[in-house]
């Protein structure tokens, strides 16, 4: 049986404690060997858990600071972004080595992966652009200029439009990546963090992380923002709501907002916007990621160091997983 | 009388050679044909510094350039963002020699088109500056002064404040020593006005949270030729001596803002206590070891550009250029009532690499901000310290609030 960490044992409430432990006694866990990818900032390494045991089975030594993870387009290798070795480290799946690393120019936070093309896409927080990387010829394809800070990025399903936030200038920048020029540029809350196109591509939700905001830019028509979802947790500081990752549901039901410091996630209405739920988590939560067949939720929580574990279905935090320090992203391998 | 030069052109900064032409096609599709840019000019009003005013540790830099880099690196940083929305912001810079003609040095900057002052002054300069026929209705940030009856009782509606006042250092200093359950101090203050105003803010602040002032003393001497032999012969003997006569207390607190004496003392106490305030452990709104929150990236940029650190003026000076940006960015307009109206309002959110978003006072036109509390070379924390609560934000637990303000607009 998976141990409950201190702290999230404390949240539950007694009975609600036993009906998660029983669930998940009862229900069988996750058929396949879903593996989960989680990347510790300060520790320089990745955890590797097992989606049936949701035990850690692996720990990959990385480069200096990884934050940002993507799958290769054939899903054979694991690519996490090393800030401070300014590169990109590939990881082989099979071996969960890393087998070779890229050159990515400065400072690498976000990385995101073309699905039509061996492209990796690099937001280079000191050098205002986005790197694009060819990884089969190990070639710099483009730089794009954005806006001061770039950070989040997000492609389209379709691998045509990708969405540049810059943290400083407070942009949603539009690139069209059959020109690799940006085309529109979109004032969004203040430090936007994060980009996620919905699953049929008509729109991106860029989250900013000080306004405590997601903006919902239509992609299909007008490119603007056209409405913003506020985020109010009930008895926490306002300045502690902090909006970040986002996982939205293909089924176009939930979007899930990671809320920072908070540490909650928020749950919201894919199609009205209405925030449903906010559901307490580890300490300040930072990236999501939901595994194939979108029944969990995986959040990594910066400062308790670990993953917690949410069950979709119900919307309820199920346990907490030590990980390294500084968890940073996550992301899940079918 | 007074060095002036045109500032760093917008974009010069950030744009790296190459991508220039990248980044004019880019502002094409943004900007109708016949739209206009608009222009929104800055002054930045400085000082120079006095040839006997420099730092005690022959470790800390000398700096001629204090603040106004930090203006020219907001100006590029706005620039950047502005380029897409159709808004040029152009820096114009006076230094007054010491001493000098403070007002000669704004009416120079309004000749050059200087709609906002950024002071770099003292709150005596500050003064003239705003009682010169010449200000009209310009609006001045404060990037240099502490002094707490400027957001007080000699308030000014045309006067912002981004650089936090002596009384919120003071709070912010006394909740992690309540924190850390510090509650004795001991307390030695320099013979300037300024350690003599910062010393008695520490004493209010202390009542405030709940500390008491066991102890108290001058230090009696004047500044010494500072770097003619280190020093420490004499100080090793001296100091003990000094707080020997002093009650039990937990820690020692320094107010030494001219940087004359307080450096000499963590390590040569009578007792074996942590020493806090201007020296050792401190209350900053800025320090080089800070790089949460991305403050690792706007250190990288201000370096970049200065080649040295960013200080807490340098910052005040960034805060303040970019609280403008921000405002003229988000109202789409550069007009003074607009972005004032803006930046007074509920809904301006500054991202200044704290944490918390920083935002305006409306009572007293202070910026409320996270503060650093700092060693030498490393952060310690940054306040509000958990569990000091107030019914706004714990931001506004740190400074003067809205219900005791002296301020009347």
């Amino acid at each position: 049986m998976p141990i409950l960490s201190r702290e999230t044992a404390a949240m539950f409430k007694p009975t609600l404690l036993g009906l998660a432990l029983g669930a998940l006694a009862l229900t069988p866990l996750v058929a396949s060997a879903e593996r989960i990818f989680v990347s510790n900032e300060k520790d320089n390494t990745i955890s590797v858990i097992d989606g049936a045991s949701l035990e850690v089975i692996e720990t990959i030594d990385v480069g200096r600071r990884p934050r940002s993870m993507a799958f290769s387009s054939d899903g054979s290798e694991l690519f996490v972004a090393v800030g401070d070795d300014e590169a990109i480290d590939m990881i082989d799946l099979e071996t969960l080595q890393v087998v070779r690393s890229q050159a990515s120019g400065e400072d690498p936070e976000v990385i995101r992966v073309d699905p039509n093309r061996p492209y990796i896409y690099v937001s280079n927080e000191d050098d205002n652009i986005v790197s694009v990387l060819d990884y089969e010829r190990r070639t710099l394809v483009t730089e794009i200029p954005v806006g001061v800070e770039p950070e989040g990025l997000g492609i389209s399903p379709d691998g045509r439009w990708l969405v540049s936030t810059t943290e400083t200038s407070n942009m949603a920048h539009i690139i069209d990546t059959e020109l690799m020029e940006t085309v529109h540029h979109r004032l969004v809350g203040a430090r936007p963090r994060h980009a996620e196109f919905t699953h049929d591509g008509s729109e991106a939700w860029v989250s900013a992380e000080i306004a405590a905001t997601v903006s919902i830019i239509d992609m299909v028509d007008s490119f603007d923002v056209e409405h913003t979802i506020r985020f109010d947790v009930p008895g926490v500081p306002r300045e502690t709501v902090q909006a970040v990752g986002i996982q939205l549901t293909s089924d176009g039901r939930y979007g899930f907002v990671a809320l920072g410091p908070s540490n909650r996630v928020a749950v919201v209405d894919q199609q009205t916007y209405e925030v449903l739920d906010y559901i307490l988590v580890g300490q300040r939560v930072w990236h999501l990621a939901l595994n194939e067949d979108e029944t969990r939720l995986y959040t990594t929580n910066g400062v308790s160091g670990d993953v917690t574990v949410i069950d979709v279905e119900s919307l309820t935090a199920l346990q907490s997983i030590p990980v390294g320090r500084f968890p940073w992203g996550v992301i899940v391998q079918p | 009388m007074w060095a002036d030069n045109v500032g760093a052109r917008p974009l010069a900064g950030w744009l790296v050679a190459g991508s220039l032409a990248a980044s004019v096609a880019l502002a094409g599709p943004v900007l109708a044909q016949d739209e206009e840019v608009a222009t929104i000019t800055l002054g930045y009003l400085g000082m120079e510094r006095p040839d006997d005013l420099e730092p005690l540790s022959v470790l800390d830099p000398v700096i001629d350039d204090d603040g106004v880099q930090g203006a020219r690196l907001a100006v590029n940083d706005n620039n950047a963002t502005g380029q897409f929305l159709g808004q040029e912001f152009v820096l114009v810079e006076a230094m007054v020699e010491p001493g000098g003609d403070v007002a000669a040095g704004l009416e120079q900057l309004i000749e050059q088109g200087a709609d906002w002052i950024i002071s770099g002054l003292s709150a005596d300069d500050l003064g003239t500056v705003l009682e010169h026929q010449s200000l009209g209705e310009r609006v001045v940030f404060n990037a240099a002064a502490r002094d707490n009856h400027l957001r007080g009782e000699s308030c000014h509606p045309q006067l912002f404040h981004s650089v936090p006042s002596r009384r919120m250092l003071a709070d912010a200093l006394s909740q992690f020593l309540g924190y850390k359950q510090w509650d004795r101090w001991g307390l030695v203050y320099g013979n300037t006005d300024q350690d003599r105003l910062f010393a008695e803010t520490l004493r209010e602040s202390a009542e405030r949270y709940g500390h008491e002032v066991v102890s108290e003393k001058m230090w009696p001497y004047e500044a010494m030729a500072r770097r003619s032999e280190g020093g420490f012969h004499d100080i090793q003997r001296e100091i003990p001596v000094f707080l020997q006569e002093f009650a039990e207390h937990d820690v020692l607190v320094i107010s030494d803002e001219t940087d004359y004496f307080g450096e000499f003392f963590p390590n040569q106490t009578w007792l074996p206590r942590p020493v806090a305030g201007t020296q050792g452990l401190m209350a900053t709104a800025w320090h080089r070891s800070h790089e949460s929150w991305g403050a690792v990236q706007l250190q990288r940029r201000f370096e970049r550009l200065a080649e040295r650190w960013m200080t807490p003026q340098d910052f005040g000076a960034w805060l303040a250029v970019r609280s403008l940006g921000e405002a003229a960015a988000r109202t789409g307009s550069v007009e003074r009532a607009e972005v004032i109206d803006y930046m007074l309002s509920d809904e301006f959110e500054l991202a200044g690499y704290l944490g918390f978003p920083v935002s305006y006072r409306t009572w007293n036109h202070q910026l409320r901000q996270p503060i650093l509390i700092s060693g030498p070379r490393m952060v310690a924390s940054v306040s509000p310290q958990e569990g000091y609560l107030h019914p706004r934000t714990p931001l506004d637990a740190m400074g003067v609030d809205e219900g005791e303000s002296q301020c009347q607009f």
